[in-house]
């Protein structure tokens, strides 16, 4: 009966309107960005080998062709922007854009995640109602949509959110400032505070605690009208800070943007009409149809299954023994942002079963730095390259071989440890979605508690 | 409700912020200058060690002046005295390959082995050749002088005859004198750099960039290391990169006797640079270690320097000339790679942790 009401609740179109053009003029702009810095070729087209997400080996790079997958995609979110033929334009972006991220797990950023987790939403919902080019074209437009739609894009803002401020909730994060302390105490050089209030004990653990409760209260606080405001205030002020201390790219203006979904529609009206009034091109006159329905409830339905997919994906890691930070086993996925400084060494040694010999593999033949860095420390990147090294060196003609690695991971500014055991032959393991048992257990007297 | 929120925040911050101050060490500033350090580096280690590779090679230069105008074995040894003494300091300035070092590609020109004889021979016979072109990097530098002074002959004394009484005598005198004047040049420019503006550019670059001075040093220092001592030293000849053993790409391969003390001197230079001491001096000033132990690491600055001085131990319980050593018993060249290697883990993983160091890589959020 609730669900009944609730799903036929409407809402003013203008604020998903507005969330369309914003996400597509910044998708855009990330796109060109990307080109620009030249990561299409350091990170698509130079490396010899790239990563995959288990289940997905074969998405792989197309060579040169790989700028064109860019210019599709960025190009679809353009139409997205300006929402002509929406539907395809999203559904091409959703596409287009997961495709990328799926190429080479090297890369793999929560936010790119999140971009892919909203876009596939989005297909699903009338972003396109308003102020878009369909609406022109077909000069129709609606000026109501279902209520449902706008909050499923505030959902999915507030679990990126508040699972962000859960995964704070650990003994590092909050009873040794780490990592935030190993990043903070290496801006010495910001002008102003780099000499001194970064290298404050206190300061560390104050960053941390806030960041923890502004995480988890965010959600809430823009739920609210009363605290919108200091809410958003609270939004900017924190991304500008992030981006001022780490190279976080797009997703501080992603995220600032993203939260004004949350204002009350009357605000974005305001920005239509105030853009259709400088811009005669966008200020077209259609018939005004009220209210934009769903032929069926399959769509809310359908929605309802995948937010509770998004909540209760992120807990998957309980399934796993072991410590979390130091397996990785479903840490991905999951919003865990900034949480670990973890580096590591990985040394690969290639040996003939039958007569012992070995000899080991130096990582730059086969990887970039960014790769080598990466895989250093992450279980299941280790044996994706071990295989690839077992391949490669059966190929050319080694026999019985067999792939063992020296693994030293360093976490959080701990000591660094042996990682991998070191008499287990990964050639011969399999990845799965099991437990990885060659994995050494993390004995560092300093535990991690917390969620 | 905003009032409560932010109440509740006040309490939880100053409460925490207060009790954390018990424990652990409070309200440090950062005192650790790495301007210092970076002028440590730079007055008392950079400046004298190009200042001395180019005095160690005008010396050799005027060693082989006397060995021409008296030609004999007596000359001659004193020809590869001051080569040894020359090699031994290069193995201090391999560290610093940054600035005109970096932009002169200093390692081509000094230290590419195994040498290809064939090149040089090669060369000679012709007399034509160019030192800067690529293919010639194996042709030149200390590796090729190893080779013309001791392995261009059977016995010392056709060794000499190849300068003196050999059809090409004058070819293998200018060859000689070449190479010489190639690795004059390179270290006298790069001294006059360093005695130059460098220094005060490299001193004041003291961000945490991926460009700043501290970053691309601690990363050179760390190349060296794990490049040039750990591998090129031990890990390629003793075969922990091949499916054999390979020692005849050991350094200084024809001279023999220097391969092991040439290493020990890399491990000092190492070492030296780590702790922060003056080239050629005892005294002690900011350093890695002094960094580390500002950030607390005590335990970390201590486990590197006694990891270097298990690996100086292991080396030095090994034969002076490591091909030797590699064909006779391999096992303990191996155990010497092996506590290098341990250091690369502390240097390469916990080191660069401790210091955050920016490398230029893409976006990340930390995970």
């Amino acid at each position: 009966m609730y669900f009944k009401s609730y799903i036929e609740k409407k809402v003013s179109a203008a604020p998903l309107a507005f969330f369309r053009v914003a996400f597509g003029v910044l998708m855009c702009l990330s796109i060109i960005r990307f080109w620009y810095n030249g990561w299409i070729e350091k990170l698509y087209i130079l490396p010899k080998f790239f990563f995959s997400f288990y289940g997905f080996e074969w998405v792989k790079p197309f060579g040169n062709l790989t700028y064109l997958l860019f210019v599709f995609c960025g190009l679809a979110a353009f139409l997205v922007a300006i929402g002509y033929k929406y539907r395809i334009a999203i559904i091409s972006f959703f596409l287009s854009f997961t495709y990328i991220e799926l190429m080479d797990k090297t890369t793999y950023l929560n936010h790119y995640y999140f971009v892919s987790l909203v876009s596939f939403l989005m297909i699903f919902l009338p972003a396109n109602a308003t102020f878009s080019v369909d609406s022109y074209l077909k000069k129709i437009e609606f000026n109501k949509i279902p209520k449902w739609t706008i909050d499923s894009i505030k959902f999915m803002l507030g679990i990126v959110y508040f699972y962000a401020g859960l995964a704070k909730l650990n003994s590092d994060w909050l009873f040794r400032a780490q990592p935030l302390k190993i990043w903070l105490l290496s801006k010495y050089d910001l002008p102003f505070i780099g000499n001194n209030l970064m290298q404050q004990d206190w300061f560390h653990f104050a960053m941390s605690w806030s960041g923890a409760i502004y995480d988890l209260c965010i959600p809430f606080l823009l739920l609210f009208k009363r605290t919108r405001v200091i809410g958003f205030v609270l939004v900017v002020v924190f991304h500008v800070f992030t981006r001022i201390l780490f190279p976080i790219g797009m997703f501080p203006y992603i995220m600032i943007v993203a939260t004004m979904i949350f204002f009350e529609p009357s605000f974005h009206e305001k920005v239509i009409s105030f853009l259709k009034e400088k811009f005669t091109l966008l200020n077209y006159k259609v018939q005004s149809k009220e209210v934009f329905q769903y032929k069926s409830n399959t769509v809310p339905k359908l929605i309802g299954v995948f937010i509770l997919i998004q909540l209760l994906f992120p807990w998957r890691y309980l399934l796993y023994p072991g410590e979390l930070f130091w397996t990785e086993e479903g840490y991905r996925f999951s919003w865990r942002v900034m949480l670990m400084e973890k580096a590591g060494y990985s040394n690969f040694k290639i040996v003939d079963g039958k007569t012992k010999q070995f000899f080991y593999v130096d990582n730059k033949d086969f990887l970039t730095s960014f790769q080598e860095k990466q895989m250093s420390f992450q279980p299941d990147f280790i044996l994706e390259y071990a295989h690839y090294l077992g391949d490669h060196f059966t190929k050319d003609g080694h026999q019985n071989v067999e792939v063992y690695v020296e693994s030293y991971v360093a976490l959080n500014g701990r000591p660094s440890k042996l990682y991998i055991d070191p008499k287990v032959d990964l050639y011969k393991q399999k990845e799965s979605f099991k437990h990885k048992d060659w994995i050494l257990p993390f004995n560092d007297e300093i535990k991690i508690k917390g969620l | 409700m905003i009032k409560r929120y932010i109440a509740l925040l006040t309490v939880l911050i100053v409460a925490f912020s207060c009790s954390s101050s018990d424990n652990g060490p409070s309200g440090n500033t950062d005192n650790f200058d790495r301007s210092t350090l970076l002028a440590n580096i730079a007055d008392n280690m950079a400046k004298p060690v190009f200042a001395d590779l180019k005095a160690k090679l005008e010396d050799l230069k005027a060693k082989f002046d006397s060995f021409n105008t008296t030609p004999n074995t007596l000359t001659f040894s004193e020809v590869k005295t001051s080569w040894y003494e020359a090699y031994k300091v290069w193995q201090y300035a391999a560290i610093f390959e940054i600035g005109k070092a970096e932009e002169l590609q200093f390692v081509n020109h000094f230290n590419i082995y195994p040498v290809t004889v064939a090149d040089v021979d090669n060369n000679i016979a012709t007399g034509t050749y160019d030192l800067n072109s690529t293919n010639f990097h194996d042709a030149q530098g200390f590796p090729a002088l190893d080779y013309l002074f001791f392995g261009v002959a059977a016995t010392e004394a056709d060794i000499v005859a190849k300068y003196t009484t050999d059809a090409n005598a004058a070819n293998y005198r200018k060859y000689v004198y070449d190479v010489i004047a190639k690795m004059t040049d390179i270290a006298t420019q790069i001294s006059d750099d360093w005695n130059g503006s460098y220094r005060n550019d490299f001193v004041s670059n003291s961000g945490n960039t991926a460009t700043s001075a501290l970053n691309k040093f601690v990363n050179d220092f760390i190349f060296n290391y794990e490049k040039r001592l750990r591998a090129n030293k031990f890990g390629i000849p003793v075969g922990n990169f091949s499916t054999t053993p390979l020692p005849e790409k050991v350094e200084a391969f024809y001279a023999k006797q220097y391969s092991r003390d040439l290493a020990l001197e890399s491990l000092s230079a190492v070492n030296g640079v780590f702790s922060g001491r003056a080239y050629g001096g005892t005294t002690s000033g900011a350093s890695f270690q002094t960094y580390l132990n500002s950030l607390d690491k005590f335990n970390l600055a201590t486990s590197i320097t006694n990891q270097f001085e298990s690996a100086r131990t292991q080396i030095n319980s090994l034969s002076p000339n490591l091909y030797e050593q590699i064909n006779t018993n391999n096992q303990q060249a191996l155990m010497a790679y092996d506590e290098l290697q341990k250091a690369v883990v502390l240097l390469k993983v916990d080191m660069l942790q401790a210091f955050n160091i920016s490398v230029d890589f893409v976006d990340a959020d930390g995970d």
